[in-house]
């Protein structure tokens, strides 16, 4: 199965590895053709600011939207859910706006803050997931047919919307590949 | 249990900027022109290396107002550089929050035997090399991000090419030798001996590696990431251009899009004069920056 992974800029290269480890087919899409035949999509962490540009400047958004409305599944992590996000707080940046949440960009703090923790993430069974967070975004707001599915000390960092699928943290940096593997099996739906 | 500072959460920092370009900045206006133009990141400082090579003197840690009216005129991360060996100029940055250090030859060397012992920080550090036993032995105190050195302020990339190859060089040597042969390989490199038998079985560095010193046109940025580097640094490039916003709004482009010459010869057009540059033989062998680090 083709799983694009958008690699304008961020982390796409571990996102793909992780993929393929999971006997998915990563493509890396940086022009809209690229998207053609792609199955499922990851929007991967990085600047949130530099991936809208890229997205604007080189004719994503649309296409991307159409396929997130279309009902393709979209996998975003920290910037990647920043670019799902309806609301973003204190920016009008460009966005998909696919998803029913608001979000707060760099919510933890400066790098300094930046933390790994243990998550209770219950669909993934009771094995706890390392999440990594990394100038990591929070989610202050969920609208209607939003699952919130982890949260770090009474803060929403993992949730589902339908096909869609967003995490403030950076599951692509760990060995514990049971998040790809809950979307990927998602999306053969 | 929740833990800051930790590897992963350093290396991490450099993994996210990845494809994008960190630009040099000197003041809140250019900071937004850099954001705008969609920079990963900048870097806060008194002086481009272009005026810091014409200006002379000694080159400190910039005045910390400076680096605080960046900090809170973008959202994207800002880093700054402190003089080679000066940790207490690296503890003044962390207590501030600055979200990288450069441990850089930019500026002038305030130890000429040892670097800091990055280790010790929370803050995650970047360090130019010019050759694998110097990544490695940078890696070894603690760096979590790599950067070739070139040589910076010239506008000539010619350096940062050759400390690109070079370690690539060395890599693929590395990978095709038995391993009795790696010890003997770590003492003439001063690298540590664990790193060398690590990247001899993977080939590769085990952290980011970016492109600094010397890139001053969209090409020169394309250049580097074909040559494998994972982003790009432009310090005097864009705002001793004629056009700043849009050769950065260009280097921007052609950093993502490396291998579409198509993408590069739009990006290309009409950015206007590039910064005079330098040849590098121009350049005493005492004044060259990339010298500075042991």
């Amino acid at each position: 199965m083709k799983v694009g992974v958008l690699a304008l800029q961020g982390a796409f290269r571990e996102h793909c590895l992780a993929l393929a480890g999971l006997g998915a087919e990563p493509v890396e899409v940086r022009k809209p053709e690229q998207l053609q035949g792609c199955r499922a999509l990851i929007i991967p962490g990085g600047e949130s600011t530099t991936i809208g540009k890229l997205m604007d400047q080189y004719g994503l958004f649309e296409p991307i939207r159409k396929m997130g409305e279309a009902g393709t599944p979209i996998f975003g992590t920290c910037a990647g859910m920043i670019m799902l996000a309806r609301e973003i707080e204190g920016s009008e940046q460009p966005r998909l706006g696919l998803m029913n949440i608001g979000v707060s960009r760099n919510a933890f703090g400066r790098q300094v803050e930046s933390f790994e923790s243990e998550l209770d993430v219950p669909v993934l069974g009771a094995k706890p997931l390392r999440g990594v967070f990394i100038r990591a975004p929070q989610v202050i707001s969920v609208g209607p047919g939003v699952e919130v599915l982890a949260v770090y000390h009474d803060k929403v960092v993992l949730v589902r919307q339908g096909h869609l699928l967003a995490a403030a943290f950076h599951p692509e940096l760990t060995e514990d590949n049971r998040l790809h593997a809950y979307f990927l099996a998602g999306s053969r739906l | 249990m929740t833990e800051k500072g930790t590897w992963t959460v350093k290396k991490g920092l450099a993994e996210m900027l990845k494809g994008g370009v960190i630009m040099d900045v000197t003041t809140p206006e250019q900071a937004k022109i850099a954001e705008e133009a969609g920079a990963c990141a900048v870097m806060a400082l008194e002086r481009v290396p272009a005026d810091i090579r014409a200006a002379g003197g000694i080159a400190r840690m910039a005045d910390l107002s400076i680096i605080t009216r960046i900090m809170e005129s973008v959202t994207i991360p800002v880093m700054a550089k402190v003089r080679i060996g000066h940790f207490v100029e690296a503890q003044v940055l962390e207590y501030l929050g600055v979200d990288y250090i450069d441990e850089s030859e930019v500026l002038t060397p305030a130890d000429e035997q040892y670097h800091i012992n990055k280790n010790e920080f929370k803050v995650p550090f970047v360090c130019g090399a010019r050759n694998l036993g110097e990544a490695l032995r940078r890696i070894g105190e603690g760096a979590a991000m790599i950067r070739t050195k070139g040589e910076p302020g010239t506008g000539n990339v010619v350096e940062a090419v050759r400390h690109m190859r070079m370690v690539s060089g060395e890599l693929r040597r590395l990978t095709v030798l038995p391993k009795e042969e790696l010890m003997a390989a770590a003492k003439d490199m001063g690298a540590p001996y664990e790193l060398v038998v690590q990247v001899a079985e993977t080939g590769r560095l085990p952290l980011v590696n970016f492109a600094a010193g010397g890139i001053a046109t969209p090409a020169d940025a394309a250049l580097m990431m074909q040559l494998g580097c994972d982003g790009i640094f432009v310090g005097s490039g864009v705002f001793k251009s004629e056009n700043p916003a849009a050769r950065a709004r260009a280097i921007v482009a052609a950093t993502t899009h490396f291998n579409d010459p198509q993408v590069l010869a739009e990006v290309s057009r009409g950015l206007g004069e590039a910064m005079p540059g330098m040849d590098i033989s121009t350049i005493a062998p005492h004044e060259r920056m990339q010298e500075r680090g042991w």
